[in-house]
Parts: structure tokens; sequence; C-alpha cells
């Protein structure tokens, strides 16, 4: 059952996808950023992937195009999942945003925008969640050093 | 009065500094408020007691988790993971060691598997207990807060006597855990559970049918299921709503397919159903626990896969392979092949899921922790806003975001 | 185990200049020692809680542990009545200003304990984000370590503090009274 749901997304989506394999039993989508959008809205009105769980990026430096964006869905009629990655570049780190079709993608998307950068475009409130304002770069990158503190209150000490 | 160019900046930008009216006012709740669980800023406009709308701002407890993960081995990460939701500390402890035996293809021991199962549950009964008692407390309940807690307390000291710490214990290894029940541990859970029946049962006494306890909880911060699902919405909330939603029951894992349980179920999404559901699931759990406490295969613990567990002392100290196995192990880090993997597990707070890309090094490329505390803070204005200003005590308790968690 | 600093009270000079009787100097030390023993059993914390020490807090609160037997507790959550500012758990840097306004606001005499690993000295979170250690911000009376440390430690702690605040000068009236 869970299988055959797999292969059935497998087979129907992987014409638009640039890859298409089942790892450790969740059905993983290579996709161009450009193709992200139309084939999340079919994951959810056609296969019912109804929850989002995550969106997330990954920082390949010094490979070309740097940050990976990966997101997951989860099917609760179904119970599968299905990771999509899309790579984008450092000069251009632009994905389509999800906001419209599932209400959790806001928060997500912000928490990734202030990490790596990778702006969601359609999301018009990517202000820093975890961060604070006056924070200056993305520390999940690999160039930003561990334990380079921007402190706001002096330091007595 | 300090000077304003003195005054320390503000660290968040609210969406809103103005009421859309002239006659609302806009409040901050928190960031350090006795009733916000953890650290999180509530920015809320308010119509006399009205809550208009919210903005909530978590983040004050970031601590940089996923940084330090690109810097540790997988094994030394183990404590920080238990840090995440430091309630339940083994649940994260288990999906985590989860993600990276799915990596490295390594299958745990079947007492490993019952073992993990017994700790998740009594993990799962540790939360379940601090969530409702802080919720109670809130409401001004102390009596039950008390009775729980102390519950809880009888369940670390149990909890230290096998793995040396209360609260967040690092028990938890890739391939196995890190040692066996001690002589007696069994006996000695048995007992406890018995005294979690007295007690729960006086709670129950207390509160539930109490006019009070009704009044306050019942149609507020309410959320359908339509809602929830779309705004990420997992565990309890969820099934609060009326969705019957458990990663135990649809895609079982550890050894959950071979018990006997119910998934409990919510009418209408709110409070009151929110605070019923955890104690139905916790005498779930405690049923669950018994049903292994049968069922735990002798064996070994951890699984013979020189990769990532540590050769026997008595190896390390006459055999050189086994000593520099051990050495490999420690300094390396084990060594997963390249790719990554998703785990995710039933946290009492929902879908707990780690998300782990490895290099083919001994030290992670990158660990993401699916929190879903901090999904749940994006959809919790559906459950704040319109109700009344003292209904949000409550309401955030019975969401029980958990700042490690959330913040990680 | 807990350690110390020394109290800033501490540094006021026992003689002020000019020359003061001995029935003074007699009347100043009982004074202090009635209002140290008075202050010392009626703590009022403001647990300023932030992450897993909390639970730890949670529990030398309630029973079998109880700070109550020492005075320390009721929790007084506006910094204005309160004059223990427990800092319970990692402090990142946005939470910060947040603790250093509320420390400000606290009136005199106020004591500082940096309860947990991460208030102490930033534990084992050394990255962009976290505090490494409270004292960088407020200066602290007493350091509880442990991660999270066990309720006797912390009840160890505030004895101390009691000792602490039995053995300081509380000026009153002037710096010299």
């Amino acid at each position: 059952m869970t299988a055959g749901t797999l292969d059935r997304v497998s087979e129907a989506l992987a014409p638009t996808a640039i890859s298409a394999a089942i790892a450790h039993g969740i059905l993983v989508l290579t996709l161009a950023p450009e193709a992200m959008a139309p084939v999340v809205g079919r994951l959810q009105s056609e296969f019912g992937f109804d929850l989002f769980l995550d969106v997330t990026a990954i920082d390949w430096m010094p490979q070309a195009p740097r940050f990976e964006v990966v997101w997951h869905f989860y099917s609760t009629e179904h119970h599968v999942r299905v990771r999509l990655k899309a790579r984008v570049d450092e000069s251009e780190p632009v994905v389509d945003s999800l906001r419209p079709l599932y209400g959790s993608a806001g928060i997500m998307e912000r928490e990734c925008h202030e990490m790596y950068g990778i702006v969601f475009r359609g999301n018009d409130d990517l202000r820093p969640m975890l961060l604070y304002e006056g924070f200056v770069g993305h520390p999940l990158r690999k160039d930003y050093p561990k334990d380079r503190e921007q402190p706001l209150v002096p330091y007595i000490k | 009065m300090t000077p304003v160019e003195t005054r320390l900046p503000n660290p968040v930008r609210p969406a809103f500094t103005a009421g859309e009216r002239d006659d609302t006012v806009i409040v901050s709740i928190g960031p350090s408020h006795p009733c916000t669980h953890g650290t999180v800023q509530i920015i809320a406009e308010l119509d006399g007691e009205r809550v208009l709308r919210t903005d909530i701002h978590c983040g004050y407890l970031h601590r940089g988790f996923e940084k330090e993960c690109e810097s540790h081995t997988w094994h030394n990460l183990i404590p920080y993971v238990d840090r995440l939701n430091y309630v339940s500390a083994l649940i994260n402890d288990f999906t985590y060691c989860d993600a990276v035996e799915t990596l490295m293809g390594i299958e745990i021991t079947p007492r490993c598997r019952y073992l993990r199962t017994l700790l998740s549950e009594y993990s799962r009964l540790v939360d379940h207990l601090t969530c409702v008692a802080a919720g109670l407390m809130e409401l001004g309940a102390m009596t039950a807060f008390l009775y729980l807690v102390m519950v809880r307390d009888f369940m670390y000291e149990h909890l230290a006597a096998l793995t040396g710490a209360r609260v967040t214990y690092s028990y938890g290894r890739i391939g196995g855990l890190a040692r066996d029940l001690p002589d007696g541990w069994l006996v000695r859970l048995e007992e406890i559970l018995k005294q979690y029946e007295e007690f729960i049962g006086r709670v129950h006494g207390l509160v539930d049918r109490n006019r009070i306890f009704i009044d306050r909880m019942r149609d507020v911060g309410t959320i359908s299921t339509k809602d929830a699902i779309s705004y990420g919405y997992t565990g309890v909330i969820l099934r609060a709503t009326g969705a019957a939603r458990d990663l135990r029951r649809d895609t079982p894992y550890l050894a959950y397919a071979e018990l006997d349980f119910d998934v409990p179920v919510g009418i209408k999404g709110d409070n009151y159903d929110r605070y019923f559901v955890r104690m139905r699931e916790m005498d779930e759990s405690v049923y669950m626990m018994r049903q292994l406490m049968e069922m735990l295969p002798a064996g070994p613990i951890n699984v013979d896969d020189r990769r990532c567990v540590l050769p026997e002392k008595e190896l390390v100290y006459t055999e050189i392979e086994s000593l520099i196995n051990h050495f490999k192990v420690i300094m390396d880090g084990p060594r997963p092949p390249a790719g990554e993997a998703y785990a995710a597990h039933e946290s009492p707070n929902g879908e707990l899921g780690f998300y782990v890309v490895s290099d083919g090094s001994g030290v992670p490329w990158k660990v993401h922790c699916r929190a879903p505390s901090y999904v749940h803070m994006g959809g919790a204005h559906k459950m704040l806003d319109g109700y009344q200003l003292a209904d949000i005590v409550p309401t955030f308790g019975s969401i029980n975001m958990i700042g490690g968690e959330c913040d990680r | 185990m807990t350690m110390q600093k020394n109290a800033p009270l501490a540094t006021i000079p026992i003689h002020a200049a000019g020359e003061k009787s001995s029935a003074f100097e007699y009347l100043t030390t009982k004074k202090d020692e009635l209002l140290g023993w008075a202050r010392k059993f009626s703590i009022f914390p403001y647990p300023f809680v932030t992450a897993c020490c909390a639970m730890e807090f949670m529990a030398v609160s309630s029973s079998p542990y109880d700070t109550d037997r020492f005075g320390a507790a009721l929790p007084r959550f506006s910094p204005r009545q309160a004059d223990l500012l427990m800092v319970v758990g990692t402090i990142s840097h946005k939470q910060a200003t947040v603790l250093k306004t509320v420390y400000d606001q606290m009136c005199e005499p106020k004591w500082v304990m940096a309860f947990g690993a991460c208030a102490t000295s930033g534990g084992f979170y050394q990255n962009y984000a976290a505090v490494a250690g409270v004292d960088r911000i407020v200066p602290v009376d007493i350091y509880i370590p442990g991660c999270p440390p066990r309720p006797e430690m912390v009840i160890d702690g505030i004895m101390q503090l009691q000792d602490l605040i039995a053995r300081s000068h509380h000026p009153i009236v002037n710096k010299d009274f």
C-alpha cells in the first residue's frame, strides 16, 4: 500500500523531475526550482499530501549551485512521505513560496531565510524569527564562523 | 529615567505597532512571563480584554543547535539532541539515533527495540505530566501541580538510576543504548506506575468535572481539523480536533506494531479536549509499558557493528585492533556513507523528525530537526485571536511549546 | 560544588571618614546582623526561566525538595517586587536585552543567581547565539553548575547565598548606617 502509493506518485511526477528515486522509504524528487510550485500543487490536490512537514536548505559550498532547498511532505491518508529538492545558486537564491498552499509555510520559510538567505518569492513576511533585529549574516552558511557573536548588550567583563 | 540613547535595542520587529482602531491597546506578553512556558513573546492587540490579533515571536532560546552539529562528531551530538525537547529527552535521543542508523543501514537488536519503545513511552509520560501540571498550575490548581510533579520526581529519580541523570540523559547510542537495565529497575517501574495511577485518579477527581475548569477550558482555543492540518499540526493538537493521526499507529516504528493500544481523539479541538487527550494518552502509555515489560527479550543491547559501537573494554585493553577501533570511533566519529535520511517519531508534541546529511566523514554535513513546537507557533494565532486575554494562558499551555525544540 | 563571588556591598568601609564611636559601630553590626537574618529568610526570587533547567527549578520548588523551607518559595514575577534574579537556563543574545532590562528594573538590595552551566559559562553552546555566561551582562553573586543541577545542589546554592546575605552590609539610612 505504501510502496504502491509512492510508485504511483513517482511515475506521475518523474517526467517533470530531474531525478526520482525511493530511498529509505521516502520518495525523493530532484527538480528545477521553477518546476517546484506546480509539482507541490499536484502533490497536494491529486495525491493527498496534505501535511507540509518541513523546508530547509543545505549549503554545499564550495560546489555550485551552492544551495539545495529541501521540502518534506506527508500524506495523512496514505502514510507516506515525499522529499523535494531543488538546487539554487548563490547569486540568485530564490524559490517560490508555498504560503498560498499551506499555512505552515509562513513560519518555516522565515527560518530558512534567516539561516541561509534563501528568498521565498511570494512570502512577504520574511522577518527573522530565531535571530534578532540587527543580526548581520546568515549563520548556517558554511562561511559564517561558528563563534562570531553579535552582542546586543555591552559586556561588563 | 534612562536617556533614550542608552536604552537597549529592541530585538524583534513586530508585525504591527499600532492598532487598526483608536481604542485598542498593543501589549507585549513575555518573553519573561510566568505563564508563557519557556520564553516566547506574544504581541497582542487588545480591545478591552478581547484579543484581536497576535504576533508571536519565539527565538529567545535559539542556541545554535544546527551550527553546533556541523562541528562535532555524530556521537558527540547526542547531548545536544537531548536538550531540544528537554521534557521528553529520551525520544529525541532515539529519533536522532534512528536517523543515523537508517543512514548507516543498521538494524538494532530486539532487546534494544523493546527498551527504546518502553523508554519512549516513559518519556511521553513525563512530558504529558509536566504539560498538564504546568497548565493546571496556571489556572490556579496548585494541588494538582504538586501531585503530578511529585510523580514526575519519582520518575526522574528512577531514570537517574538507569542513565545517571534526571532531566537530560544522553542515553541513546548509535547502534543501541548506553547500558542495560540495572537489577530491580522493572520492579521499581511497576511501583511507580501504581503510584502514578493513584495520583492521576486524584487529579481527575479534582479537575475533570470542575465547573471552573470546564468554563475556562471548554470552547476556548478551538481549531478545526482542516486548519490544523494546513498549519502543520501533528500530535495531541491534531488528535484533539478529531483526526486519529498517530505515527505509532500509521507508520509503526520500533516495537509499536506489536502493541495493543488506542489512539484517543477529542471532539472539538479546544483546550479541554487537549487536556483530556493528554490524560488518556498517559493511561495508554502505562498500558503499553506494562505490555512491554512482559515482552522484553533477553539479548545484547548494542548491534555488533564496529563502525559505531565501541568494543568491550577488555578487548580494548588487550587487542590492538580494538584499541584502534575505539580510538577511531571516538576521535573521528562513526562514518555513515554519504547521503541523507529523514526519521520521524511520534513525540508528545507531534512529529519530531531529524533530517541528517552526511558527506561520508565522522562529522555531519547537516543535521536539521523538524521541531513540532516551532511549526505549531505558526498557527497559534488561530487559537488565540478572538478569545480573552486570560484565555491566552491555558491555550498557550495546552499547545505545549517547548523552547529548546522550538528555537533549537 | 557551588562557588560564590564577593557581594558588591562588601566594599563599604567599616570606618567612615571621621571617627565613629564604638557604640555606633556596635549598632551598625547588630543592625546588619538583624537585616541579614531577615533578608536571607525572605528571598523573593524572580525566576527568569528559559531552558531545561526549568525542569529542575520546578522540581526544587515542589516536594520533596521544597524551597519554601528556606523562605525562598514565592516567586515574584515583577522585577519591582523581587530581590533574587534566578537566571535559569541559557541566555541567547536575543534574550540578553530582556535580561538586562529586568535586572535594571529591580530595586536594591538585589542578588543574581546563575542557575545551571549555560547561565554560568554558556555551557556547551559556544557559538554565535548564546551568551557565554550571564556574568558578562549582569554581576552574579552565586553560580550553580550542573546541566541541569540536581535539586540538592540548588539548595546548597541557596544556603550559600543566605550565608552571603547574612554577612554582608545592609545600609538602610545612608552608606554608613
